[in-house]
């Protein structure tokens, strides 16, 4: 997590509205972020709250109309996401940025072998043969920890059990040796102890190849375990970013308090009643003009009312490098 | 007996030997070649008052036995007794009037409620069916109901798609509470639903247990929400109980080696304990329940096995006071050598004599 190495993500302003009959869906609300080389990067937030459409509005997985992604700047190395040709964007998925989706069984091809969709990839963007990509293709199997990898490509998706249809996601994912794997709560659909499988794998991976990672999810103990640095969204805002442990320590903005307190533990104190967010999420509907968690929060007062909050540092760093929040009453009160 | 608690109360649900095996038929002639042996020999008792929770991965049989128990199928064998009624045997008729004690509140909000019927009717079917209320003697009791759940009396008549997962969750509480059962099976009442909303509805579950007196079996895949809610924990695996233990003496040292894994896998939001841990990674996959291994179900994951494991099936026996663990490596597991039907015949004597 060197702050000196450029990072090979950058995030600015990025807007994503959906257009509907209802009005304008404001799913992504100027989110900013940066991933750094080798590093973690944990995107928690419950349904709704912009983290899927965000990661999906960057690599132009979103389907127009009814998306439109509206303003930001998304660098990825040198180049602007955003500003590229459609031709140029296609190459860099799968190439540049590998995504791993929730549900391994709608996200492969049920009638390919899973050897000719690993091989897909380094025939199109590696410009191999069928030989050596099917090579290469029976060298990822076993790298994701599928035993007899040559047998198994003669395989097809619906053979494999969905933690091995998770493994062969994440091989197809890594085929071309992407700077970035983007993966969209890849254990969600999968049980605890296949869950505790592919989080070792991943764990794994990250050493031997040193990829940046965005993970995507709404378990907290995931995070906890697997994360370099955390940002928590909520109603299609970034409302508080940290270090994995300074957040989980030290967490600041009342959404992320109630959050971690919302959850029982498995170890800890037993309480008597669980600790609940009252109310609904929000509903995106118009630009935003105050607080999305206003609603729902234990300290609103009239600033939330009438100001949406700026992110700001509060251990002295730059927006986006220590931790910063995303709240007035933090701002003012807690740290006035 | 199943339980340490004193011998003068008698459990409101008595489960023995409780199999459901689904008929698998292929060929041209459709014969009957095999059985997915969802539900082998379940045994377990529930107190009045109690809340028993069922943990286990996808596909272990834990949905199964919460259906079996509420006779929402035809059960292979093994006796279900609720509240002193065998409801595994009763006739049609008989069963209809039994149903209101014991009633259900499914996983998927969206599809159990019908999108066609307002909030008003979805809480009244059930008093249509088995009470011969007056219509303003239903609306005050559907009110009453709302109320309980903490529903706005202004939505009855609105229809499903106009609340969130959470409210329509709590319109299925309220139907099951409308016969005023006494046992309610939660069949993953909260895996639907945001972590910020889970909370809410544990939490009515929990009141409305308090008020009503009510019994619940709290089926779950979410270990820490079970140990929340639960006052006992039984784990299942393909198909039988691995260990089935007061909460506490279960998550301070679970016994049964596959307890102890599924446990350690559980991701702990915390990081500084999450990267200190010792976690035990189980390899593969579980077997098909259509096919299940030869002796303990969990000897081709078990990092303990012997052989012993792969020949004789463990029976589910008290190890130490109100623990029971089907595992061999406990000495005072009987190994008995039996047959599936041998056991459940057993347990039916066992069940009969009580």
């Amino acid at each position: 997590m060197a702050d000196g190495a450029a990072p090979v993500l950058d995030v600015r302003g990025l807007k994503t509205v959906f257009r509907t009959r209802g009005g304008e869906v404001h799913a992504v609300n100027s989110v900013s972020f940066h991933l750094n080389p080798g590093e973690l990067l944990g995107v928690v937030g419950e349904s709704g709250s912009g983290k899927s459409v965000t990661m999906m509005s960057l690599i132009g997985l979103l389907p127009s109309p009814p998306a439109d992604v509206r303003a930001g700047t998304v660098m990825l190395g040198d180049r602007d996401l955003l500003k590229i040709s459609a031709d140029e964007l296609r190459d860099v998925r799968g190439a540049k940025v590998g995504f791993v989706f929730q549900d391994p069984m709608t996200s492969l091809n049920p009638v390919f072998t899973v050897g000719n969709q690993i091989m897909e990839p380094l025939i199109r963007h590696m410009g191999m043969n069928k030989k050596q990509a099917e090579v290469r293709a029976a060298e990822l199997l076993a790298l994701v920890g599928i035993p007899d990898a040559a047998a198994r490509l003669k395989s097809y998706p619906h053979q494999f059990s969905g933690g091995m249809r998770q493994r062969v996601m994440i091989a197809i994912a890594l085929a071309c040796d992407p700077d970035v794997l983007i993966a969209d709560e890849p254990t969600t659909a999968l049980d605890v102890t296949i869950q505790a499988q592919i989080l070792e794998l991943v764990k794994d991976l990250r050493q031997k190849l040193g990829m940046a990672i965005v993970w995507i999810t709404h378990d907290l103990g995931v995070i906890a375990g697997i994360a370099d640095r955390v940002m928590v969204m909520y109603g299609g805002q970034v409302v508080e970013q940290a270090p994995v442990k300074e957040l989980f320590a030290n967490p600041q903005h009342p959404y992320t308090r109630a959050l971690l307190k919302t959850i029982p533990s498995l170890t800890g104190e037993r309480e008597a009643r669980l600790q609940v967010i009252e109310g609904q999420p929000p509903i995106l509907i118009g630009a935003p003009t105050a607080c999305p968690f206003r609603a729902r929060c234990a300290h609103a007062f009239a600033r939330c009312e009438a100001e949406n909050p700026e992110r700001r540092a509060i251990d002295g760093r730059a927006v986006g490098q220590g931790h910063d929040v995303a709240c007035h009453w933090t701002a003012e009160v807690a740290h006035a | 007996m199943l339980d340490q608690a004193p011998k003068s109360i008698t459990p409101l649900v008595q489960v023995r030997g409780l199999k459901m095996y689904f008929p698998i038929y292929s060929g041209l002639l459709r014969r009957h070649t095999g059985d997915v042996k969802a539900v082998d020999g379940v045994s377990f008792d529930i107190m009045p008052g109690e809340t028993l929770g069922l943990v286990g991965e996808s596909g272990c049989g834990k949905s199964t036995v919460g259906r079996a128990l509420l006779r929402l199928y035809e059960i292979t064998a093994g006796n279900v007794v609720i509240n002193g009624t065998d409801v595994a045997t009763l006739a049609p008729e008989a069963l209809r009037k039994a149903r209101p004690q014991m009633q259900m509140v499914f996983q998927d909000p969206q599809a159990s409620l019908n999108p066609r019927m307002t909030l008003a009717d979805i809480i009244g079917e059930p008093l249509d069916e088995h009470t011969d209320l007056d219509s303003t003697q239903k609306l005050a009791r559907i009110y009453e109901l709302m109320d309980a759940v903490g529903l706005n009396r202004r939505f009855a008549n609105r229809f499903p798609h106009e609340f969130s997962g959470g409210q329509r969750q709590r319109i299925g509480i309220a139907r099951a509470l409308a016969l005023n059962p006494r046992f309610i099976v939660c069949d993953e009442p909260i895996a639907a639903l945001d972590v910020s909303i889970q909370a809410q509805v544990v939490n009515l579950l929990e009141d409305l247990q308090e008020k009503l007196g009510l019994t619940y079996l709290f089926i779950s895949h979410d270990l820490s929400m079970v140990r929340h809610i639960a006052d006992r924990v039984a784990v299942m695996y393909l198909g039988r109980i691995a260990e089935l233990s007061p909460r506490d003496a279960l998550y301070a040292r679970p016994l049964h080696p596959y307890a102890e894994a599924l446990l350690s896998a559980v991701p702990e939001p915390d990081p500084t304990l999450a990267r200190s841990r010792q976690r035990i990674i189980l390899q593969g996959d579980v077997p098909s329940p259509a096919n299940p291994p030869k002796g303990c179900n969990f000897c081709t994951r078990c990092p303990k096995v012997f052989d012993l494991c792969r020949q004789v099936k463990p029976e589910l026996v008290e190890v130490e006071p109100g623990r029971m663990v089907a595992c061999h490596l406990y000495p005072n597991t009987s190994v008995a050598g039996s047959t599936g039907v041998f056991e459940a015949k057993e347990h039916n004597q066992q069940g009969v004599s009580q």
